[in-house]
């Protein structure tokens, strides 16, 4: 009876202690959600009802409605935009996550069982650190090896390949794949490091086990690399496509979004949109419609996860 | 590279088919170090690493050469001299440690700020566990996942009217939110599985909840913390699409857009521009060299959650 009467006289003080506190840990978001107003919340509502207006940023912005919206449906620049956006998806997260894991299998379960791990970290750095260094800076410095006087066409001279000199990037046919092989370079060192790490999860057991029992690279590769590294396989898609979407640095560096707007992309659509043509509404309907667009992408690519993941517990 | 198959059903005795198993365990390690077929593997995947480098190269190639010996020679050619007037070109018209100092202070602040709202408002998530704290999550990870395009107006409106505009405090305030977004995500799932035994703890040793904070959370996420720290200073150094906006002179430039910016205006020929880029590049290469391991690990731990 006592050690409940001592529980019973202790539990109010406990819980008397808790509620306050409760209600105490909301101070610790004040700074944080203050700012978080400030710069994302407001900003973005704001933004959102520009869309709806036409301002040249001097005097009140005139509410027009749907206008922009309309207009942008009907504007083709705004089309091949998006349309740059798939070509900069297939850059920056199909062809570097496909690269991505045969290098980082082959660096982390070949070259690393046979050349040791001090060799391999210095192969997977270089091709991580583009991905650390101001990606404009890289991009001016590709911006002048495709120049027509620029290193790569000296380099078709060189080799005897005159014919195919051109100016890459100020050629309607060549620029996008152009601004797509530098967006692969930039992007490549990402799944790597991912991948390898992730690989490094793995448990070197089962590697042995299957390669004593006679499983070649490529059955290793498929049977075990590939499913052991889903959930990260997931991570890059995500934050890749996201990164596409946004892409604005390498566009500005390299052609600004040219020739004819054979490379614009949405973002860059957007800023000149804002600060070179003035016109504030349509450029904040620009921005609306690409972060609908980004929002959707990411939670459809979270339900592909979580679909997946279900899928596999109950097959397992 | 295929392997002979032998199956251990064969074998009768069990401790026969164990000395198989450890033989064929002992072949297998052997076979690794032998055979052409790595080196040719190994020659392939460097050959890789070296075109990733080219660009590099060429840029080292270009900076140390004269306007005369560029227009003469091409991009390929060795440098006739060791030109090193392109470097101490930019370097001035650049004005290139008032560059470095800008980028420097606001990297810097960015990132212990940035890490301190994340630290505050992930103990509210994570340890307090506050209500709707899924729905804050959510809104954190939503604000980090936006296009600065669609905040970038009223921000530079915003600017203007309050006096900020073309200042170095209004672009670290808008990446300490943004960088902090990021941060309260991946802290709050850390701090969501902290040991409840060592906050009790401390509780009834009388500590409260800012002490708990400072004296037991504090001291053992740092390791996480250091790394948000060093992406932090990475990321906001790197930036170039807000600061390009809202940083429109000499003196608050950042190195990207001051290098973006005077290559805007094509007055660089071909060896200044190299020579520009090589010295924007360097605190970045410094950078990944001193933090390669961290990186490479932290990028995991974001991806991981």
């Amino acid at each position: 009876m006592t050690v409940f009467a001592q529980q019973d006289n202790k539990a109010p003080t406990k819980r008397s202690a808790a509620r306050p506190g409760r209600g105490g840990y909301w101070w610790y978001l004040v700074p944080g959600a203050i700012l978080f107003v400030a710069v994302i919340g407001g900003p973005l509502i704001y933004n959102t009802f520009l869309s709806l207006t036409k301002w040249s940023g001097v005097g009140s912005p005139r509410f027009i409605g749907f206008g922009n919206y309309v207009r942008l449906f009907h504007d083709s620049v705004f089309w091949t935009s998006f349309k740059n956006s798939i070509a900069m998806i297939i850059a920056m997260v199909i062809i570097p996550t496909l690269i991505g894991l045969l290098l980082a299998s082959v660096l982390f379960d070949y070259l690393g069982k046979r050349f040791g791990s001090s060799g391999i970290s210095v192969l997977r750095a270089v091709f991580y650190l583009p991905q650390v260094l101001p990606v404009v800076v890289a991009g001016i410095v590709w911006g002048w090896i495709l120049r027509p006087d620029g290193a790569f066409n000296a380099f078709l001279d060189a080799i005897g390949l005159s014919g195919f000199t051109k100016d890459w990037l100020g050629n309607p046919n060549t620029a996008l794949p152009a601004v797509m092989l530098v967006m692969v370079w930039v992007q490549i060192g990402y799944p790597v490091v991912i991948f390898m790490s992730a690989l490094g999860r793995v448990d070197p057991e089962i590697y042995e086990a299957a390669e004593i029992d006679g499983a070649g690279y490529w059955a290793r590769f498929r049977a075990i690399t590939l499913p052991q590294i889903r959930p990260e396989t997931f991570v890059v898609a995500l934050t890749c496509t996201i990164a596409a979407l946004k892409v604005f640095g390498p566009i500005y560096a390299l052609t600004r979004g040219g020739p004819e707007n054979a490379t614009n992309v949405p973002s860059y659509f957007a800023y000149y949109t804002f600060f070179k043509k003035l016109d504030v509404g349509y450029g904040a309907a620009i921005a609306t419609v690409l972060t609908i667009i980004i929002v959707l992408v990411a939670v459809g690519i979270m339900q592909w996860q979580a679909a997946s993941e279900r899928k596999e517990l109950s097959g397992s | 590279m295929s392997v002979p198959v032998l199956t251990t059903a064969d074998t009768p005795e069990r401790s026969a088919g164990q000395r198989l198993a450890d033989e064929r365990a002992v072949k297998a390690r052997d076979r690794l170090h032998r055979g052409a077929g790595r080196w040719v593997v190994l020659a392939i995947i460097t050959f890789g690493a070296l075109l990733m480098l080219i660009p590099f190269g060429m840029m080292l190639l270009n900076a140390f050469k004269s306007p005369a010996d560029y227009s003469v020679n091409g991009p390929l050619s060795w440098p006739t001299e060791f030109y090193t007037n392109g470097l101490v070109n930019y370097w001035n018209a650049s004005d290139y440690p008032l560059k470095l100092w800008n980028s420097t202070v606001i990297a810097g602040t960015v990132a212990v700020l940035a890490v301190a709202i994340s630290l505050l408002n992930a103990y509210a998530i994570g340890v307090g566990r506050v209500k709707g704290r899924l729905w804050i999550v959510a809104l954190f990870l939503l604000g980090n996942m936006i296009p600065q395009e669609a905040l970038v107006y009223p921000l530079y409106f915003f600017a203007k009217q309050t006096g900020l505009y073309n200042t170095k405090l209004v672009v670290i305030i808008i990446f300490v939110v943004i960088q902090s977004a990021f941060g309260t995500y991946l802290l709050a799932s850390v701090l969501g599985t902290f040991p409840k035994a060592l906050l009790e703890a401390a509780a009834l040793d009388g500590a409260n909840r800012w002490q708990i904070l400072w004296k037991v959370v504090f001291p053992i996420v740092r390791p996480t913390l250091s790394v948000l720290l060093i992406f932090f200073f990475i990321w906001t150094w790197n930036e170039f699409f807000i600061p390009l906006v809202m940083l429109i002179d000499n003196d608050t430039q950042t190195i990207p857009v001051a290098l973006a910016s005077l290559q805007g205006d094509r007055l660089m020929d071909a060896p200044t521009t190299n020579a520009g880029a090589l010295i924007s590049l360097i605190p970045a290469v410094i950078f990944f060299l001193i933090f390669q391991r961290t990186l490479t690990r932290g990028v995991t731990a974001g991806a991981i959650k």
